[in-house]
């Protein structure tokens, strides 16, 4: 493994909540590492599974999808369609060797920035554990 | 049964009951049956054929032929029934110009297992509990293991979905035992499972037969024809790209796959894809309770529902719920 490894991290963040949970962390001044690559996204439901999948292909190390809390969705539903599909995808990972700690699902409201915050520096120190993403790396996307 | 099943495709033809007749023929050789439609008696007389390699599921087939006038008759196996009635419920076939005959289906041979087993095979059939094969070089008897398809050998269900009319007699669901290779895998070590299947799709040539075989994967504009998905085609070398295709593969069809087994039947490198469906319907079940795709009209999917209750991503079996 490097010694110097700074992981890249995409965070899908949903509009409502996360996105804007993530806003308060950086009006509230709370640090969080710099190579998390925050995209929002309309609802959590809006991640198509081959969002993730093609961040990896394109040099994420790992993937981090925020939503409101079940219960909160601004659509009513769309977070608990998102749960059983991350469930899913991530079994299935899971079941084809590939880190399972390498992606993830949290809740995190409008109000919880300190939570973004520390949600994020505590993914990034387990990716940087992890080490580089190896297994669903795309050698043609890969700056040499 | 042979002789049962092609009677009765005469017989429809002619009585007028129906204006086509969807079956196999034999190609090239005895073992590589085609699907195929006949209209006429003399033609299913000729060239139809039902043994013990009709694997070929003829469901898919239907969405283009109910586009054209008239009706048509379809002889289904139970695999191939449950992908007639997703396809039904998905309303990409007007079953109404479907007339079905389920047939029960004892297992279908490998034609490439057949060949490996016993060399220039010339006619199979079956005899007691394997087959009786006549090669060029003299007899030789296969044991079901290893003459069957593997998705045969743990097979799902013998039980019709539909029928509008049956030969044979309707059946039992399997004991289960399809996901002993599932739990296998499970229990391996993430390594483990890294190198089985990196073994396993690194032979993948791409030819996407499994995705054009499939009765799950229909749709007319497929993801992997699009030239800027960044997975249309064969990277040389590259661990991405084989486990990319086959994630989202097998991920488009969760809930909706049958698990009829055409994947793995069709793939020119014997990849056994349907691990990885079987894999995603036991979580499913596992998860969100029992279903069977194409089995219930009426219930919901498992990913077009949601329960307050259900366990979170993590894997811990932590459950959520509104907070």
């Amino acid at each position: 493994m490097q010694v110097n490894f700074t992981p890249t991290i995409v965070a899908f963040c949903c509009n409502w909540c996360s996105y804007a949970g993530a806003d308060l962390s950086g009006t509230n001044r709370l640090q969080y590492p710099a190579n998390v690559k925050i995209i929002r996204i309309p609802c959590s439901c809006r991640l198509n599974p081959m969002f993730i999948l093609r961040a990896f292909q394109r040099g994420a190390d790992g993937v981090i999808l925020c939503g409101c809390h079940p219960g909160d969705c601004h659509y009513t539903t769309g977070n608990y369609y998102a749960r059983r599909r991350m469930t899913l995808l991530f079994s299935l990972l899971d079941y084809l060797g590939i880190e399972r700690e390498r992606t993830r699902v949290e809740w995190i409201s409008a109000a919880e920035g300190a939570k973004f915050a520390a949600t994020m520096a505590e993914f990034t120190e387990t990716i940087r554990a992890l080490g580089e993403n190896r297994r669903l790396e795309d050698l043609r996307c890969k700056q040499m | 049964m042979q002789a049962d099943v092609k009677t009765r495709a005469i017989q429809l033809l002619e009585e007028g009951q129906v204006d086509r007749v969807l079956g196999w023929k034999a190609g090239e050789f005895f073992y590589d049956l085609t699907p195929a439609v006949f209209t006429s008696p003399q033609q299913v007389e000729r060239e139809f054929v039902w043994s013990s390699f009709s694997g070929p599921n003829l469901s898919k087939y239907l969405i283009a032929e109910t586009r054209k006038p008239g009706k048509i008759a379809a002889f289904l196996k139970p695999c191939d029934t449950y992908s007639f009635q997703q396809l039904r419920k998905e309303h990409r076939l007007q079953a109404d110009r479907v007339y079905v005959v389920a047939v029960q289906c004892p297992g279908m041979c490998d034609p490439d297992k057949v060949q490996a087993a016993a060399p220039g095979p010339i006619s199979l059939r079956k005899e007691g509990d394997g087959f009786l094969v006549q090669t060029l070089y003299g007899e030789k008897r296969l044991t079901r293991q290893a003459a069957l398809e593997e998705g045969c050998l743990t097979c799902k269900t013998k039980k019709m979905a539909y029928f509008d009319e049956l030969i044979g007699q309707d059946g039992q669901d399997g004991d289960g035992s399809r996901f002993d290779q599932v739990h296998r895998l499970e229990a391996m070590t993430p390594e483990e499972r890294f190198a089985f299947w990196q073994g396993e799709l690194s032979r993948c040539i791409r030819c996407n037969a499994c995705r054009n075989v499939c009765p799950a994967c229909s749709c007319e504009k497929c993801v992997f024809d699009n030239p800027a998905s960044g997975v249309e085609n064969k990277a040389a070398a590259n661990r991405f790209e084989e486990n990319l295709f086959h994630i989202i593969r097998a991920f488009h069809v969760a809930g909706r796959c049958t698990d009829c087994g055409e994947c793995s039947r069709v793939c020119p490198q014997h990849i056994p894809l349907h691990l990885l469906n079987r894999k995603l319907i036991e979580d499913m079940n596992r998860l969100y309770g029992p279903y069977q795709a194409g089995g219930d009209l009426e219930a919901k999917a498992p990913l077009t529902d949601f329960r307050y209750d259900d366990p979170e991503p993590d894997g811990g079996g932590r459950r959520g719920g509104a907070q």
